[in-house]
C-alpha cells in the first residue's frame, strides 16, 4: 500500500502575496498547513559588511534600503548609535524634526501595510486609498530631502537641513489642466509645515474611511479574528516587538520605555490588543496611525514656535556652510576631511534601538577607533516575526497563511539585509 | 424594397436563418463581454480613485479590442506534463455552456431562440456545466496551484448549486411553469408583483449563489490572486486564458440576466401601463427588451461593485455560508411560500 504523503507547495519567491521575495515551503494536508518553512536570503545585499568598508557617514543611505517602506526610522537607529558613541548632543529642533519624520514614516509604513494586508485578503480598494495618502507623505520626504523614498535625511548631529519654507507645486501639463493643478496645489501654498498640518487635519477622516471598509466588515472579521493567535508569553519568547507584541497585549513601546529624542515630552497613547490575533494587530496598527497623527500635530506646533539650528556646530561631524568653506582655511579642511575620510569614533561598542513601525530596530556598532565600523549588526524586527511564521500558521489554511504574512508586516529588505 | 427583403428572408431555409441569427447574437455577446471588461476596469477605477484604461481609442474604448488582439497573437503554452487533450478542451468546456445558456433567454415576449417548456431546467443544467471546465483545467494543468483551484471549485460548487436550485424551485412554485416566458408573464402587474418581493430571501440567495457560481469577488477563491495566484488557469496563456476570461464575463452577464428575468420581471416595465402611451418617450417607459437590458446592466454593475468592496472569503467559510445559511433560508422560504400558495395570499398568489 502506498504511503500517504503531504502536499508540498512552493509558495514564492515569485508570488503575489510573498511581500517581496519570501520563499515559503508549505507542507499541507489538503489546504491545512502542517509545516511552513520560510527560506530567506533572496534579497541579501550584505549591508552589514558593506558598512564595514565605508566611512560612518556614507552608510546612512544603506540604512534607507533595509526596510524600504520605513526609511527614516532605519536611519534614525544608525545615526543614534553614532551620536551615542561620539557623545554628540543633537539640537532640540533637529530632535523634533526627527520625531516628526519618524511618525510620518510610521504612517507611511502602516499605510503600505494596510494596503498590502487588505490586498492579501482580497480587499483591493483599500490599497489604492492608502496609496493616495502615502503620496502626500512622500511629498513631505521629497520636500526635505529631495528623494521620495531613500532620503538620507538624518545625519549624525542633526538633520540634513531645516524644513523648507515652501512646498514644491504642480505645474500645468498634458495630464493636469488648470483646475487639476489648482486643486493639487491647494494645500501647497504655504510652508512645509502648513502642508503637513493640512494633512494631519485630513488624515483622521481617511483612517475612518479605511475603517468603514474593513473594521466591521463581516468577511474581514472572519478572515482575521482568531487567525495567527500568539499568546503574550509566546510573543515574548519569540522575540516579538512593535505592533506584533502589542497586539498580544503586552504594553512595550521603546518610545515610552526607553524614550529617545523628545518622545518623553510628547503626549500619545500606546494601543494594545487583547487576543493576539490578526484582527487585534490590525486594530493596534490603525490606532497607531491615529496616535502618530497626534504626535505630528504636536511636533508641528513646537516647530512653528521654536526656530533654531538643526545640526550641531561641531564641524568634525557636520559640514560647514558653503560660504564659510569657500572663505576659510579651517572650514575648507573640515569639509575636505569630512567628505573624504569622514570622522572617527572612539573605541567602544554601542547598541541603539528605535521604535520602528515594525518593532524594535536596533543597531549594534563596534568601533575600533577608525573612521568605519569594525562591526555593524542590524537587529531587524521582521526577522524574529518571520521566524514565528511556522508556529503561527500551523493548523490554519492556505488562505490564512497569506493573512498571517500580511499581519506580520514583513519586508525583505530588513530580513535579508 | 422592404417586400423584396421580406421575400428574400422567407426564401432562406429557417434553419439557416436561425444559424445566422445565432451567429450574429454570439458576436454581439462577445462584444458585450469585451466591453464588460472595460466597464469593470473603468467602474472599479472610479471607485478606487484612479482613472482606468483611457489611452487606446477615445476614452479607452479601443482597449478591449487591443486586449483581444494581444491575447489572440500570444502563444498558448502547453506545460510539459499537462494532459494535452484535456488542457485544450477545458477552456471550451467553460465557454460553451456560458453561450449555450442564452438559447432560452427571452428578450421580450416570445422572443428567444428556443422557447422550450423546460427552460429553467435547461438553464440550471447549463450554468452547472461550466464548472467542469474549471475542474478539468485544474487537473489537466498538472500544477499544484491549479489543482488547489480545481479542488476549491469542486467544493464550492456543490455548496452553491443546491441553494441556487432551491431558489429556482421557489420561482417555479410561484409561477407554476418552467418556461421562462411564462415566468415573466406570471410577474405581470407592477413592481410589487415581481418576484423579488414575495421571494425576497430566495432573491438574495440566488444573487449570492450567482456571484459564487461565477467565481467573482468575494467568492473568487478558485482563482484567489493572493493565495493560489490564478488558481485553475495559472498555466494558461494566450487564447486559452482568453477563453476562460470570456467565459467568466459571459457568465456574469448570464447570471445578471437570469436574476433580472426570474426576480425583476425581465422585459416588464416598472412604470404603469398608461405611461407607455405617452407620446415620444412612451416606448422607453413601456415593456420591452430595453427594460431587460437595463436590469441586467444593474446587476452587472453590482458584480463590479462587490469586487471593489469586499475582501475574499476563505473557501471553508464559503461552504459554511452555502450549507448553513443559504440552504436553510431557501428551504424555510419554500415552505413559507407553499403555505402562502395554499392559502392563495394576495396580491401574489391569488
Amino acid at each position: 500500500m502506498s504511503e500517504l504523503r503531504n502536499y508540498t507547495m512552493n509558495f514564492g519567491p515569485q508570488h503575489p502575496a510573498a511581500h517581496g521575495v519570501l520563499r515559503l515551503v508549505l507542507e499541507m494536508e489538503g489546504e491545512v498547513i502542517q509545516r511552513a518553512d520560510p527560506h530567506i536570503g533572496l534579497l541579501h545585499r550584505a549591508t552589514e559588511k558593506l558598512a564595514e568598508s565605508k566611512p560612518y557617514n556614507q552608510s546612512i543611505g544603506y540604512m534607507d534600503r533595509l526596510d524600504y517602506v520605513s526609511m527614516m526610522s532605519n536611519e534614525h537607529a544608525y545615526v543614534l548609535a553614532i551620536e551615542k558613541l561620539a557623545g554628540i548632543e543633537v539640537p532640540v529642533r533637529a530632535q523634533y524634526i526627527r520625531v516628526m519624520f519618524d511618525e510620518i514614516t510610521r504612517i507611511l509604513n502602516h499605510l503600505l501595510w494596510i494596503g498590502a494586508h487588505g490586498l492579501d485578503i482580497g480587499a483591493m480598494t483599500i490599497f489604492l486609498y492608502a496609496f493616495r495618502e502615502r503620496e502626500d507623505l512622500m511629498d513631505c520626504y521629497e520636500a526635505v530631502s529631495g528623494a521620495r523614498l531613500h532620503a538620507t535625511y538624518y545625519r549624525p548631529g542633526g538633520v540634513y537641513r531645516d524644513l523648507p519654507n515652501e512646498m514644491p507645486k504642480y505645474v500645468e501639463s498634458r495630464w493636469h489642466n488648470k483646475n487639476d493643478v489648482k486643486k493639487l496645489n491647494a494645500a501647497r501654498t504655504g510652508s512645509f509645515l502648513d502642508f503637513l498640518d493640512d494633512f494631519t487635519q485630513r488624515f483622521p477622516g481617511c483612517v475612518d474611511e479605511y475603517e468603514t471598509l474593513l473594521t466591521d466588515n463581516r468577511i474581514w472579521k472572519q478572515r482575521t479574528v482568531d487567525i495567527g493567535v500568539v499568546s503574550p508569553e509566546r510573543a515574548l519568547q519569540l522575540g516579538f516587538t512593535g505592533p506584533m507584541l502589542r497586539g498580544s497585549g503586552i504594553e512595550w513601546d521603546l518610545r515610552r520605555k526607553q524614550p529617545y529624542e523628545t518622545y518623553d515630552e510628547l503626549d500619545f497613547k500606546v494601543p494594545i490588543g487583547v487576543n493576539g490575533d490578526c484582527y487585534d494587530r490590525y486594530l493596534v496598527r490603525i490606532e497607531e496611525m491615529r496616535q502618530s497623527n497626534e504626535i505630528i500635530k504636536q511636533c508641528i506646533t513646537w516647530l512653528r514656535a521654536n526656530p533654531g539650528p538643526v545640526m550641531v556646530d561641531n564641524h568634525k561631524f557636520s559640514p560647514p556652510s558653503r560660504g564659510e568653506m569657500k572663505m576659510g582655511m579651517e572650514e575648507l579642511i573640515h569639509h575636505f576631511k569630512l567628505f573624504t575620510e569622514g570622522f572617527c569614533l572612539p573605541e567602544g561598542e554601542v547598541y541603539s534601538a528605535v521604535e520602528h513601525p515594525k518593532g524594535e530596530f536596533g543597531i549594534y556598532l563596534v568601533s575600533d577607533g577608525a573612521n568605519k565600523p569594525y562591526r555593524l549588526k542590524i537587529r531587524a524586527p521582521g526577522f524574529a516575526h518571520l521566524a514565528s511564521l511556522d508556529e503561527m500558521s500551523r493548523g490554519h489554511m492556505l488562505a490564512d497563511v497569506v493573512a498571517i504574512i500580511g499581519t506580520q508586516d514583513i519586508v525583505f529588505g530588513e530580513i535579508d539585509r | 424594397m422592404l417586400e423584396w427583403a421580406q421575400s428574400l428572408l422567407a426564401s432562406v431555409p429557417p434553419l439557416l436563418l436561425l444559424t445566422a441569427y445565432m451567429f450574429i447574437f454570439i458576436l454581439v455577446l462577445f462584444g458585450c463581454v469585451a466591453y464588460v471588461t472595460l466597464a469593470e476596469r473603468r467602474v472599479i477605477g472610479f471607485m478606487q480613485v484612479r482613472v482606468g484604461p483611457n489611452r487606446v481609442g477615445p476614452r479607452g474604448f479601443g482597449q478591449p479590442i487591443a486586449d483581444a488582439l494581444k491575447l489572440m497573437f500570444k502563444e498558448m503554452i502547453l506545460p510539459n506534463d499537462a494532459d494535452r487533450f484535456l488542457f485544450r478542451l477545458a477552456p471550451l468546456l467553460s465557454m460553451i455552456p456560458a453561450l449555450a445558456a442564452w438559447a432560452v433567454i427571452p428578450f421580450a415576449e416570445r422572443w428567444s431562440f428556443a422557447d422550450i417548456n423546460a427552460g429553467l431546467l435547461y438553464l440550471l443544467a447549463m450554468t452547472s456545466l461550466g464548472v467542469y471546465g474549471v475542474i478539468v483545467a485544474g487537473w489537466a494543468s498538472n500544477s499544484k496551484y491549479a489543482l488547489l483551484g480545481a479542488l476549491r471549485s469542486a467544493a464550492q460548487i456543490v455548496a452553491y448549486e443546491i441553494a441556487m436550485g432551491f431558489a429556482l424551485v421557489g420561482v417555479l412554485m410561484a409561477s407554476g411553469s418552467l418556461n421562462l416566458g411564462d415566468i415573466i408573464e406570471a410577474q405581470k402587474g407592477s413592481v410589487l408583483h415581481w418576484y423579488w418581493l414575495p421571494l425576497f430571501p430566495l432573491f438574495l440567495a440566488y444573487l449570492i449563489s450567482g456571484v459564487a457560481e461565477t467565481n467573482r469577488a468575494p467568492f473568487d477563491v478558485v482563482e484567489g490572486e493572493s493565495e493560489i495566484v490564478a488558481g485553475f488557469h495559472v498555466e494558461y496563456s494566450g487564447m486559452g486564458f482568453a477563453l476562460f476570461f470570456l467565459a467568466e464575463y459571459a457568465n456574469i452577464i448570464l447570471i445578471s440576466a437570469l436574476t433580472a428575468l426570474l426576480f425583476l420581471g425581465g422585459w416588464l416595465s416598472p412604470f404603469p401601463e398608461s405611461w407607455a402611451s405617452i407620446p415620444y418617450i412612451g416606448f422607453v417607459l413601456g415593456h420591452g427588451p430595453h427594460m431587460f437590458i437595463a436590469k441586467t446592466c444593474f446587476f452587472i454593475f453590482c458584480f463590479l461593485w462587490f469586487r471593489a468592496t469586499f475582501p475574499r472569503y476563505r473557501y471553508d467559510q464559503i461552504m459554511r455560508l452555502g450549507w448553513k445559511i443559504l440552504l436553510p433560508v431557501t428551504l424555510i422560504w419554500i415552505f413559507v411560500e407553499g403555505v402562502l400558495l395554499y392559502f392563495e395570499v394576495p396580491p401574489w398568489f391569488d
